[in-house]
């Protein structure tokens, strides 16, 4: 076996007083070979980026390594200056991150970030770097990379951007590429088409590549190796085969049962139900610019005569990818946005010609749980106030408003306890419970969750997803969910609409879009989805 | 950029004139009249002198017609006579106008420049005892009435030590002339420019010790450092222009009030400025006077808030290619 570029022995990273654990990373030992990816997976808070930011000399101020070897090119990394460091940084291991919006200095060319990798290390005259640039913008695959090079980061799609970050890191052909969480910011599309590109890079420039991730899907599609850490320690390591398909650690076995599987079931059509929300010609055009004189406005078709159908007791996914509009249907759906045209029938009621307290009263049946846990809550209320306030603006005394907040609690496996506590003790899960009890509150019949476990970890969104299909089906609610994730689609919905440019390109039963999509943009997300052909190679 | 430019004047145009008729209105429904205040002063308070006044200037006519008269005037750069002064309006301002620039040009540019550099500093220091010597400095400017320590600063500079002139604008009688004169003027600059820029010298060094400390947290600040740039250069090019947009802002809204907000410290330092016309000329109900005043200072407002709009494009490119 040929040597590791880097081998990090026994590594103990120590956490500020006062953290949850005393060690973010916890006498970790690992190699990284030439020419091979290895895929660091974990939840949030598992101490996944420690090491890699260790070896870069990057870890955050209050953190820092107490005990181990970071070994690379024979010394240990840990015990470099400054100075050595900065030589190392970018010429020989070099990373990129996971927001690719904020990775890039707003303020500066994309071609003149480039070019600083070049000045960084006193290489190159400043025409040469320029030249440079273009040349790895072209080898990163960026369409029109003269245009690219002259734009600013916020002219350039996501995707893009990770395509300029990944030339700066290439720009000086390092030995190590450390890729943290890169394709979580961006659309599935555009996640298999960078995942392929490192893919390609590595095994044309010969690097080895740590890649930071949380989801498993990703790992199939990438690793060629894999170390599973919990808690800042690896409690599994092994060939990418060994680990997906044979876990033997019990936290990896659960990981990987937590991921929602793409095979829907069958489920039986709403014929004979009745409709609760019936949408019709439903239309939402932005436009920004455009003031008093006669600057031109743009226009943004941000739903275009959308017609959906809700049944009782059905739930039924808006799936898309960013700008596709599904967050703006359902935002028009509970009147948080005017729409501009078309009807949303709620029982009868228009919601779209409705206001004042017609409006208000018609909000009751329709509820939204939001993306965010953490931005969702106000963090100067108890939780008890923020449960209890809906039924008590429509007029229910106090004490029976805080008597059902603590019946809602139960209801989503919270302690009755947590009335007198303020959001911010509760992580991001318990904290969507929480949201998902607000929305209950006032007896909905429909509730639109609006990407409602995307910012959750794999485990804690299995949890979440099991009981909102629990609720659904005691409480006989109709759900309508939102999501930019296939994989989540498919497991809880019965059927699927899918949003392309504000426009609904498909739609049916959960089980038929998977199986058989009729758009070929439906094909292409579908494709797309991380992990995909590993699973179907097991099933079948 | 020119039509923005252009449709950007348009706007101010409008909003000029929307100004110059609330202050018309404003200023007319305060009790008194020129006229009253003039016969009062001349001891002959009686109606039909007073008549004879109001016709004079053309008081007598209604109220929306002396408006029209006016609004006419000034689409003409006519801004109107003061009785009062025997002069008219636009030259008692240009005659003024210059020792209020200079006055609030230099607290400006001392506040920007000394408070920038202070933030900078005390961001680069965090948590050390010269950050905290420098917030708490900054919290001291910040809380001080102006007036309060532009008494202080003549007691001590002027009184204590007798290092600076405590008052004017020249000194008297000298008749110094070129260089001489310069300095002798510069002399007399120093205390009223300071004890102005005192108040926003805090508010710039706060902000952008703030903005350094926030940016100094974004991603990119770690991919440049993860480039292998020396932590100078991150510094100045990442963290240092990213920092300065907030300040380009403040900046902005303080070059807006260089006209109008010097009343204060003028009368304490016996500056002869704008300001201490403004006070004379409410004091005197010199309507033409006051509107003129008013006017200048109104546009000052505007041509600042289009200048900071205008660099904002340069600094950044976000607002310029959007």
């Amino acid at each position: 076996m040929k040597d590791p570029v880097l081998s990090i022995k026994n590594l103990k990273i120590a956490l500020p007083e006062g953290a949850d654990r005393d060690f973010a990373v916890d006498d970790v030992t690992y190699d990284l070979f030439p020419g091979e990816i290895l895929c660091i997976v974990g939840e949030s808070g598992s101490g996944k980026s420690m090491s890699a930011n260790a070896a870069m000399g990057l870890l955050p101020d209050l953190v820092r390594p107490v005990g181990g070897e970071i070994i690379f090119d024979g010394t240990d990394v840990l015990k470099l200056s400054e100075a050595e460091m900065m030589d190392l940084r970018g010429k020989k291991i070099a990373m990129i991150f996971q927001e690719p919006m904020s990775a890039l200095n707003p303020l500066m060319r994309v071609e003149d970030q480039i070019a600083e990798v070049f000045e960084a290390h006193g290489l190159l005259t400043p025409k040469e770097r320029a030249a440079r640039a273009i040349e790895l913008l072209t080898e990163v695959g960026i369409p029109d990379p003269q245009k690219a090079a002259r734009a600013y980061p916020f002219q350039l799609s996501g995707g893009q951007r990770q395509r300029v970050m990944i030339a700066m890191a290439l720009a000086l052909e390092p030995r190590i590429l450390i890729a943290d969480e890169p394709t979580t910011a961006l659309d599935v599309t555009t996640q298999a088409q960078i995942l392929e590109l490192i893919r390609n890079l590595q095994e044309k420039h010969g690097m080895a590549v740590m890649f930071i991730t949380h989801d498993f899907g990703v790992v199939a599609e990438i690793a060629d190796r894999v170390a599973v850490m919990q808690y800042g320690k690896i409690v599994e390591a092994g060939t990418a085969d060994e680990v997906l398909d044979n876990p033997q650690h019990e936290y990896t076995q659960k990981l990987i049962a937590a991921i929602p599987k793409l095979a829907a079931e069958e489920t039986e059509a709403p014929v004979g139900k009745t409709p609760i929300l019936e949408v019709e010609g439903l239309n939402k055009t932005y436009v920004t610019g455009g003031g008093l004189f006669f600057s031109k406005p743009r226009v943004v078709h941000a739903v275009n005569d959308v017609n959906l159908t809700l049944c009782e007791g059905e739930t039924l996914g808006i799936v898309g990818e960013s700008g596709s509009g599904k967050s703006s249907v359902g935002r028009c759906l509970v009147r948080l946005m005017q729409p501009d045209s078309g009807t949303v029938k709620l029982a009868g009621h228009d919601m779209a010609q409705l206001s004042g307290d017609a409006l208000r009263e018609a909000r009751k049946s329709i509820q939204m749980i939001f993306q965010d846990p953490y931005a969702s809550l106000n963090p100067r209320s108890k939780v008890g106030r923020i449960i209890a306030e809906g039924p008590m603006a429509h007029g229910v005394s106090k004490q029976e408003a805080y008597a059902r907040a603590v019946k809602l609690l139960e209801l989503v496996d919270l302690d009755a306890l947590a009335i007198d506590r303020y959001p911010h003790e509760f992580s991001g899960g318990q904290r969507q419970r929480i949201g998902i009890a607000r929305a209950l509150a006032l007896e909905p019949r429909v509730i639109i969750a609006d990407e409602a476990v995307s910012a959750l970890d794999v485990s804690i969104q299995a949890q979440v997803l099991d009981l909102l299909a629990d609720l659904k089906e005691r409480l006989n609610l109709a759900l309508i969910f939102i999501t930019h994730d296939l994989r989540v689609a498919a497991q809880i919905c019965d059927r699927i609409a899918v949003m392309q440019k504000g426009k609904v390109v498909e739609m049916g039963p959960a089980h038929a879009i998977f199986n058989n999509p009729q758009s070929d943009y439906t094909r292409t997300l579908i494709e797309a989805i991380p992990g995909r052909e590993k699973e179907l190679a097991a099933a079948g | 950029m020119l039509r923005f430019i252009l449709m950007r004047l348009g706007k101010a145009a409008i909003i000029l004139i929307a100004i110059l008729t609330l202050n018309f209105f404003l200023i007319h429904a305060a009790p008194g009249d020129p006229a009253a205040v003039m016969a009062g002063e001349a001891g002959a308070a009686d109606a039909k002198f007073i008549a004879q006044l109001r016709e004079q200037f053309g008081l007598d006519k209604p109220l929306l017609t002396q408006l029209g008269i006016y609004l006419k005037g000034v689409l003409q750069f006519d801004l109107g006579y003061s009785y009062r002064q025997q002069m008219p309006v636009a030259d008692l301002i240009l005659d003024r106008l210059p020792a209020t620039l200079l006055l609030t040009m230099t607290a400006f540019v001392i506040s920007l420049v000394l408070g920038t550099a202070a933030g900078v500093l005390a961001s680069a220091r965090v948590g050390k005892w010269s950050d905290t010597a420098i917030s708490t400095l900054a919290l001291l400017f910040y809380a001080t009435p102006l007036y309060w320590a532009a008494l202080m600063a003549v007691l001590l500079f002027s009184v204590y030590f007798n290092w600076l002139p405590g008052f004017g604008y020249e000194t008297v009688g000298a008749n110094y002339t070129g260089f001489r004169r310069a300095l002798d003027i510069g002399q007399h600059l120093i205390l009223p420019a300071t004890t102005l820029g005192l108040f926003f010298m805090a508010v710039y060094m706060r902000m952008t010790r703030a903005s350094m400390l926030e940016v100094s947290q974004l991603d990119f600040v770690k991919t440049a450092r993860a480039k292998g740039l020396k932590s100078g250069i991150i510094q100045r090019r990442h963290i240092f222009r990213n920092a300065m947009l907030p300040v380009v802002t403040l900046a902005g809204l303080q070059a807006g009030q260089l006209v109008g907000g010097a009343v204060l410290t003028e009368t304490v330092f016996a500056w002869p400025g704008i300001g201490r016309l403004m006070f004379e000329a409410l004091a005197q109900r010199d309507y033409n006077l006051l509107l003129g005043v008013f006017f200048v200072s109104a546009a000052m407002v505007l041509v600042f808030n289009l200048i900071t709009d205008i660099l904002y494009r340069f600094v950044d490119p976000r607002i310029r290619v959007a």
